[in-house]
């Protein structure tokens, strides 16, 4: 019975490049659906987090819109969308946008917050003025919060966007829809290792990103390009009485 | 739409009230599965990853794939419930395992330490020390679980078993709006009262959050 | 931390699984006379559009109103999926279509020449399965239909099925996602009418998604039900199926024999005779156009001819 279930997986005539309907091309359609809709949410949800996470200012909204979308149908939201506007790829993305949202925003928001005062307080010291603070040293050290915000949206929209198929989008959704309409279970077999094979392999990528976009401070990475022996620091100002500056503090490597 | 509701009472309430069972019972039996999982997962290093990743890709396969391949695999009929039960059940436990052992792997040593040399033997300080101390964090993902559940119920409707899901199809098939934000409002509104409730069970079980909440601000 | 906190929350949780193992599924009996003892519940289904829910919600009225134990599991999904239903026993009794249901249930298509409704009914008593039986046919009918718009009809010429061949492979066609299998749709379209579409798009058999697509323009052919009062408002042209490949395809109830008994085959025929296809279309058109649901318009229906 398992050679069954897997034989539209296994059959190499579904995976040639091209063809349509193929299994590659399925992968590629709902990739892109995937990269608009989290880009869409994104470009809202990270300048919002980010507002309200810096300002403090309705931060209702942010704590509570993790479980408000969690809450969402999404069956129900593509339907209702696509009933009041119409067939095509549009309701679906809006459907799809509102439910990428609520992790971006509230990691983002989260992150932000969780930023260590004491180091705001020193940037500001510095002089850096509002924006400064924000983009210089709140975003680099939230974005460990707002990564996994944006992990945690893409792995959602590759997984619920399957449903949409439903009402007629294409993407790997096809392999469940039209397995569960013919009683083809190969194709449904088919279509959950595929979304699950490439939800892992999306997120392993974006994990891969993500180490290599966060500042070294924040993960405890080595770099090797620092060298990790004593490194004076430049004096500022000469010493009046001739003894050492500010100087010859020991550098310790950030580990 | 004050005509759609009048006239539909008793099939909103049958939805409503499907729904309502079908997305409690795999919580419930969830929370039952994934305590000895996550617990054996924490106890034996070396099956910490193994069964965390398990976990993380039984949450990337889809949830209409998970509830249609369910009857095949367990050779159940078609259109029982239990499909939906099944499917739900493994999506919670997938995600209260690494819940479960991360809850259970925050808790500081030292203090298990403390409660060996009180005399705790391990199933004891398991009860009375580590999962009390864990809670607050299991509790919190009981929260998402039961939430995600609430919303993923809906989807049994494509293969004829959904809760308020019946209200989705039939509005798409009828390209009528009302049933289906009737649907959505009470997906949400009943998401919200699980939420509610759970925080409620959060409140009273680890009163020491609050606590330390305040002592903290 | 109070350890009787801690076992409260157990005991709240145990209690609750103890109480919802106890309760019954609320899926069960969704209205239905309380009868005598012996006689047992009638599951009645329906497929995923909306006829067939409606004639769903008749059969299952019409049952209740004669005593009998009704469950109602309507909106299962298309033919492959609730004939598994009905084979498992999660369903007992559903409204079928005579040749669609010859067609499915042969292995290739329905035999040469069978084309009356009296000839389709009695084929189809060869190739029902074990246990399962079909009652008295309904003159009613609700055939697949391949429509067009009626500027796509006077821009290729199209009247009959087999006039699309020539044009085929310019033409994309709309239909739900089973259609592309079966004998009584791509299949059967390219071994019986030689016809290769551009491009087959999956929607929604007979649906709202389909019917738009057609006026849209982004299709050219859909496949609409031929009770769909849209086809009227839309101006559409039903293309003749020339070489009878959707056969005739009345209506009847498909009901498991362990199932069925006097009481229940006398309330169904008295629905199949009260059945026209044109009363059929009138009523549908409560439930797609005016939106009314559809128990209500059953009981209309009921009410109108008699049958409560």
């Amino acid at each position: 019975m398992n050679d069954g279930l897997l034989s539209y997986l296994l059959d190499g005539s579904n995976w040639q490049f091209g063809a349509t309907g193929s299994i590659p091309s399925l992968i590629l359609t709902h990739l892109w659906y995937t990269i608009q809709a989290v880009v869409v949410a994104a470009a809202i949800a990270l300048p919002l987090g980010l507002y309200i996470g810096h300002t403090g200012k309705l931060s209702f909204i942010a704590i509570n819109a993790a479980n408000a979308g969690r809450s969402l149908p999404t069956l129900g939201l593509i339907i209702l969308l696509v009933v009041l506007m119409g067939r095509g790829f549009l309701p679906v993305l809006i459907a799809l946008v509102i439910l990428a949202i609520p992790p971006i925003l509230t990691t983002t928001y989260a992150g932000i917050r969780a930023v260590d005062p004491a180091a705001i307080d020193a940037a500001k010291g510095m002089g850096m003025r509002p924006m400064q603070v924000l983009f210089k040293l709140e975003v680099p050290m939230a974005l460990p919060l707002i990564s996994s915000g944006l992990r945690n949206a893409l792995l959602q929209v590759i997984a619920t966007s399957t449903v949409a198929a439903y009402v007629g989008i294409g993407g790997l959704g096809r392999l469940l829809v039209d397995g569960i309409a013919l009683n083809a279970y190969e194709r449904v077999v088919a279509g959950a290792v595929v979304v699950a094979a490439l939800a892992i392999l999306v997120d392993l990528i974006a994990a891969v990103v993500q180490r290599s976009v966060i500042s070294p401070g924040l993960t405890g990475r080595r770099v090797t390009r620092r060298p990790t022996k004593t490194v004076p620091a430049p004096s500022t100002s000469p010493a009046p009485t001739g003894q050492p500056g500010p100087g010859t503090r020991t550098k310790a490597p950030t580990s | 739409m004050i005509q759609y509701l009048q006239n539909n009472g008793p099939v909103i309430q049958a939805a409503l009230s499907q729904h309502v069972y079908l997305a409690l019972v795999p919580v419930l039996l969830g929370i039952v599965v994934s305590l000895p999982i996550g617990y054996l997962a924490v106890r034996f290093n070396f099956l910490y990853h193994p069964l965390l990743n398990l976990s993380g890709i039984l949450y990337a396969v889809p949830s209409l794939a998970l509830i249609v391949l369910v009857p095949s695999v367990l050779g159940i009929r078609i259109l029982d419930p239990l499909n939906i039960i099944v499917a739900l059940t493994v999506y919670t436990v997938a995600l209260l395992v690494r819940v479960v052992a991360d809850g259970l792997k925050s808790v500081d040593p030292l203090v298990a330490e403390a409660a060996s040399a009180m005399g705790y033997r391990r199933l004891r300080r398991l009860v009375s020390v580590e999962l009390p101390i864990a809670l607050p964090v299991m509790l919190a993902g009981l929260r998402v679980a039961t939430v995600a559940n609430v919303s993923l119920v809906s989807v049994g409707a494509l293969i004829g078993v959904g809760g308020l899901g019946t209200l989705f199809t039939r509005g798409q098939q009828l390209n009528y709006a009302p049933p289906i934000i009737v649907g959505i409002v009470l997906s949400v509104v009943l998401a919200a009262i699980l939420d509610g409730i759970i925080v409620l069970i959060q409140r009273r079980t680890t009163p020491w959050v609050r606590a330390a909440g305040r002592i903290a601000s | 931390m109070k350890k009787k906190n801690l076992l409260g929350a157990v005991g709240v949780i145990g209690v609750g699984m103890l109480v919802l193992a106890g309760c019954s599924d609320p899926t069960e009996s969704t209205g239905g006379s309380a009868s005598g003892g012996d006689s047992e519940t009638i599951t009645v289904g329906s497929a995923n559009f909306p006829e067939s829910e409606l004639l769903a919600e008749m059969y299952a009225q019409v049952l209740e109103a004669n005593g009998v134990d009704v469950k109602r599991s309507f909106n299962i999904g298309a033919r492959e999926v609730y004939l598994q239903a009905l084979e498992d026993g999660s369903i007992d009794l559903l409204p079928e279509y005579n040749g669609a249901l010859l067609a499915a249930l042969s292995d290739d298509g329905a035999p040469e020449g069978v084309t009356s409704p009296d000839d389709v009914y009695d084929a189809l008593q060869d190739v029902l399965p074990e246990g399962i039986v079909s009652l008295p046919q309904s003159e009613a009918e609700d055939k697949d239909t391949l429509s067009v718009t009626s500027e796509t009809a006077d821009e290729y010429d199209l009247e009959t099925i087999e006039d699309l061949e020539p044009v085929a492979d310019q033409l994309r066609i709309a239909a739900g996602p089973e259609f592309a299998e079966r004998i009584q749709g791509i299949k059967g379209l390219e071994s019986e009418y030689g016809l290769t579409f551009k491009e087959f798009v999956p929607l929604d058999a007979g649906g709202p998604l389909t019917l738009a697509a057609l006026t849209d323009g982004d299709v050219e052919v859909a496949n609409i039900f031929s009770t769909d009062s849209a086809i009227e408002t839309n101006d559409l042209v039903t293309l003749e199926d020339t070489k009878q490949l959707f056969l005739s395809e009345n209506i009847l109830p498909i009901v498991r024999e362990d199932k069925s008994d006097g009481t229940v085959e006398d309330a169904l025929n008295s629905v199949s005779e009260a059945l026209t296809t044109e009363n059929l279309t009138e009523y549908l058109a409560k439930v797609q156009v005016d939106k009314q649901d559809s128990a209500s318009v059953a009981k209309e229906f009921l009410t109108e001819y008699d049958l409560l």
